[in-house]
């Protein structure tokens, strides 16, 4: 009586025949429709990307030549104007990275030895919401607080400390009108963003440091001082390796920071877009947008060592 | 490890807190001040006038109404897309997996500002026009690696003995999809769908290359940093995209319990 | 006989890895048939290849005399319980075990029906709307069963189904099953690496080694003319003798430790080996002997006696002729099946 109930399932159930006889046709089916995507739109356009870096602007005519040329490159690296700007967004991204480094440390090391149950999920929630909410709102905020006569002036006054900021302000290179128009200010704001990314993986390779361990170490008669050093430090390495992928590699690409809060000087991504844009200049666009695959890719070879794609 | 934690530790954690989320409060203080021009601390005097003023705006309204078109069909299209992959990657052993994962990590890897430029000059030399297309191909490029983050996590939990049982009990590929494995990620798509919706509601380094002229609510919300007068009606729409963006995330995180699968989930801008 | 299953040079290559290496086999209808074997013997492997959850390299597997070597799973009359129970999380218990009539389009009052009255005959009535996480070990497996024998099938695969349970549950279970099978007429495959269970169940039993049959006997069979060595230690305990032996000739033969006797003293002669007493093990009802003798160790098991024997006494042991069993030789490891 079991085989009679069979419903009519006719079509389907050849097809799933014709996929359990050929997995390798499932797999072709459900993989080339996103691949495509990802091959044509996304790599495709990289490629493009890339071929434009080799092309370059007619200096007379104005006109973009489709012929191979390392010009454009030439032109990148020996501006000392373009120079500069690569320089200060790598300085800028390594400071930003050591900052959000400091910061985060010891949010994690808090959350990963001293919270449990409720109150780590809290704490979790605490972090995950800012790396989740919109990013152009906290570049906003970030701009807001740190106005000429906004916020964090007014607490500086307040402490009567504006001697204070008026010196970092008067710092050369550093300072400016205010702090939302200074690299100081910059480089706050950017720490603020890029904080979150720091934390997770932070958090995630020191949770896995074994409470065991810490234990035994102390067992063993080491003083805090060493318990840090010989064990947490080794094994949170990987975790800031990771979280500074993050806050180096979005620190080299952005552009709207720089815009929103910063100096006239400019950073590579915002030559990407005032080339591409009221300048016109693709090639040169592309070219500075080389930069920070090759930096990035640079950085990866020497985090690697750190043994950091284990902890992304 | 001691039972309590340093007082320094305590104050260096909590500081580190309260400078991540301190910004996000003085936005909402803000909205309220009756200065239009600075940002004077204190506010000089608090109204609810601006309010009004933001929900008068057509421009806003019709920024919103684009970001949302745009993020429901990004994120409709990179739940197919992410689905399959991460079925594909789960289910199947193959030649090149490595490079499928290479390609699915680089979106989130390099800067967005690259798939941004890389979008436009390609659109530029095939001689399209940006439009609400281009802005959506943008945008379901990097929520597909979200979505597949998600799902492929939870993929991982199934236990392929499931998969197996209903086969053996007579359900075709079909059936198991839909009886078995669909209830099975469940959740998972709806969390990643979120996350995608959130992240393409808020795009905006992208979506400037992307976008030609039509204003998404980021693009439109940028411009407005830039213009000295009615700056509070800034502030309303930045408490209102929080709030759009907070309750897709907080949904999310109760629907993977732990919230461990929303790591960084694909969020790089 | 009918014969249920019948595997014919039936070959499974993983990579470089013969999980399964030509196996012939009969399976009768109505029969409890183990597949024993250490892991990765290719127990489970042959297993899956008769339910269908892996592909044959080569060969075939004929059920109930169709050639059934490319079907998939869900046309095959053929259940399972999978060792990890495989229950559907999101469903209740009753909604488990109807699944395979739900996917067959039999409507749900009758499918309901008919998933209580399994349940009845598994004792889980009254759990009908509970979730899999809300029942212990045992009771899983109860569901398991009652999921995989709603539709009747003709042949029944278990995949190591009471490994997860606690010992004496386990010992319920194994006597539950093999009434049930009685009772039901269904012809069940059972994959096990416990030789007790193996022994006390079936009616006859495939020793697996390397992907191949070692030998495939009765348990009784088995355990008194175990072909191999591999055999002889695998399926109970032995004592591997070797060398030339009076009235049998030259070669490697086993010896079970009950049937050696053991006395007090140095009376040697043929068919006898003094001996050290090395260690001694009271077990309860026996005793287990270890006797250090020229060449090798013994080990004798014996009914229990007031008076045990100290370790180091020098002692005498002693078998009858017709206990030692010839041994040919076994399966040998093969380099690409040692991964």
């Amino acid at each position: 009586m079991t085989q009679t109930l069979r419903p009519p399932r006719g079509l389907w159930r050849r097809v799933s025949d014709l996929f359990y006889l050929h997995p390798g046709l499932l797999l072709f089916l459900l993989l080339v429709p996103p691949m495509l995507w990802m091959g044509i739109i996304y790599l495709g356009s990289l490629f493009n990307l890339l071929l434009y870096s080799f092309y370059s602007i007619n200096g007379f005519t104005g006109q973009l030549e489709y012929r191979f040329t390392l010009d454009t490159f030439k032109t990148l690296l020996t501006t000392p104007a373009n120079t500069d700007i690569v320089i200060r967004t790598v300085l800028m991204a390594l400071a930003v990275t050591l900052a959000c480094g400091l910061i985060a440390f010891p949010i994690a090391f808090y959350m990963a030895f001293y919270t449990r149950g409720n109150t780590r999920t809290l704490w979790y929630m605490l972090v995950l919401l800012p790396l989740w909410s919109s990013y152009l709102v906290r570049v906003y905020a970030g701009r807001l607080i740190l106005a000429q006569e906004g916020v964090v002036s007014w607490f500086f006054a307040q402490l009567h400390l504006s001697w204070l900021l008026d010196a970092i302000l008067k710092t050369p290179v550093l300072g400016g009108p205010s702090l939302a128009s200074s690299y100081f200010g910059m480089f706050v704001v950017f720490t603020y963003i890029w904080l979150p990314y720091m934390i997770l993986p932070l958090l995630a390779s020191l949770e896995r440091v074994p409470k065991s361990l810490i234990q035994a170490s102390a067992d063993l008669g080491a003083r805090p001082g060493q318990t840090f050093r010989r064990v947490i430090w080794p094994l949170a390495v990987p975790g800031v390796a990771a979280g500074s992928i993050f806050t180096f590699s979005l620190t080299l690409g952005d552009y709207i920071i720089p815009q929103v809060v910063g100096q006239p000087g400019f950073f590579i991504g915002q030559m990407v877009y005032i080339q591409q844009g009221t300048a016109g200049n693709i090639p040169l666009a592309a070219a500075f947008s080389v930069v920070p695959i090759v930096v990035i890719t640079l950085y990866l070879l020497l985090v690697r060592r750190l043994g950091a794609f284990d902890a992304l | 490890m001691k039972a309590k934690p340093s007082l320094a530790l305590r104050i260096a954690a909590i500081a580190g807190i309260a400078f991540l989320h301190f910004p996000l409060l003085i936005i909402l203080l803000y909205a309220f001040t009756t200065e239009d021009r600075t940002y004077q601390f204190p506010p000089p005097g608090l109204t609810l006038k601006w309010f009004g003023v933001a929900f008068a705006r057509q421009d806003m309204w019709a920024a919103l109404g684009l970001s949302l078109r745009v993020a429901l069909v990004a994120t409709a299209v990179a739940l197919v897309l992410g689905t399959m992959v991460a079925g594909a990657m789960y289910r199947f052993n193959f030649l090149g997996k490595d490079v499928v994962t290479l390609s699915l990590i680089l979106p989130i890897a390099l800067p967005g500002i690259l798939t941004g430029i890389a979008l436009l000059t390609t659109i530029n030399r095939l001689g399209l026009e940006p439009s609400f297309w281009t802005i959506v191909i943008g945008h379901a490029t990097f929520c597909m690696v979200t979505v597949y983050n998600n799902v492929v996590a939870r993929f991982r939990r199934l236990t392929p003995s499931q998969i197996e049982a209903s086969m053996d009990l007579g359900a075709d590929g079909f059936q198991t999809f839909r009886y078995v494995i669909l209830p099975g990620i469940a959740t998972a798509l709806l969390a990643g769908g979120m996350l995608a919706f959130a992240l393409s509601f808020d795009e905006v380094i992208v979506t400037t290359f992307t976008a030609g002229q039509d204003k998404t609510l980021p693009i439109w919300f940028l411009s407005e940093l830039f213009k000295p007068r009615e700056r509070p009606v800034t502030n309303v729409v930045a408490i209102f995209v929080t709030a759009v963006t907070f309750v897709p995330i907080l949904l999310a995180q109760r629907l993977t319990q732990s919230g461990e699968e929303l790591h960084g989930g694909g969020k790089t801008t | 006989m009918q014969t249920a299953v019948q595997l014919i040079n039936l070959t499974c290559i993983f990579g470089n890895v013969r999980a399964v290496d030509r196996v012939n086999l009969e399976v009768y209808s109505g029969e409890f048939f183990s597949m024993l074997g250490p892991s990765g013997s290719g127990k489970t492997t042959c297993l899956r290849l008769i339910g269908g959850f892996e592909a044959p390299s080569s060969g075939q597997i004929v059920l109930f005399g169709q050639d059934a070597s490319r079907l998939p799973p869900y046309a095959r009359d053929v259940n399972t319980v999978f060792q990890d129970y495989a229950l559907f999380p999101h469903m209740s218990v009753l909604d488990n075990v109807a699944y395979a009539l739900m996917v067959r389009g039999v409507p749900r009052a009758e499918r309901h029906r008919r998933a209580g009255e399994m349940l009845e005959l598994v004792k889980l009535s009254g759990m009908e709307h509970r979730r899999p996480s809300q029942l212990s070990g045992g009771q899983r497996q109860r569901v398991a069963l009652a999921r995989a024998l709603i539709n009747q099938p003709r042949l029944l695969l278990l995949d190591e189904p009471l490994g997860a349970l606690d010992l004496k549950l386990r010992e319920e279970m194994q006597i539950e099953l093999k009434a049930l099978q009685r009772s039901l007429g269904i012809t069940f495959i059972y994959v096990t690496h416990d030789q007790g269970e193996a022994l006390s169940m079936s009616d006859r039993v495939a020793v697996f080694n390397h992907g191949q049959i070692e030998q495939l006997d009765t348990p009784k069979g088995l355990y008194e003319h175990p072909q191999t060595e591999f055999v002889a230690r695998f399926v109970g305990s032995a004592n591997i003798l070797e060398g030339r032996l009076i009235g049998l000739g030259e070669g490697r033969f086993a010896l079970r430790p009950e049937r050696v006797r053991l006395v007090a003293g140095s009376e040697p002669g043929a068919h006898r080996l003094v001996g050290r007493l090395l260690d001694v093990h009271y077990l309860g009802s026996q005793t287990r002997y270890e006797v250090q003798v020229e060449g090798g160790r013994i080990t004798a098991l014996a009914p229990s006696q007031e008076e045990i024997l100290p370790a180091g006494s020098v002692v005498t042991l002693s078998w009858d002729a017709t206990s030692l069993r010839p041994l040919a030789d076994g399966i040998p490891a093969r380099p690409e099946a040692s991964v």
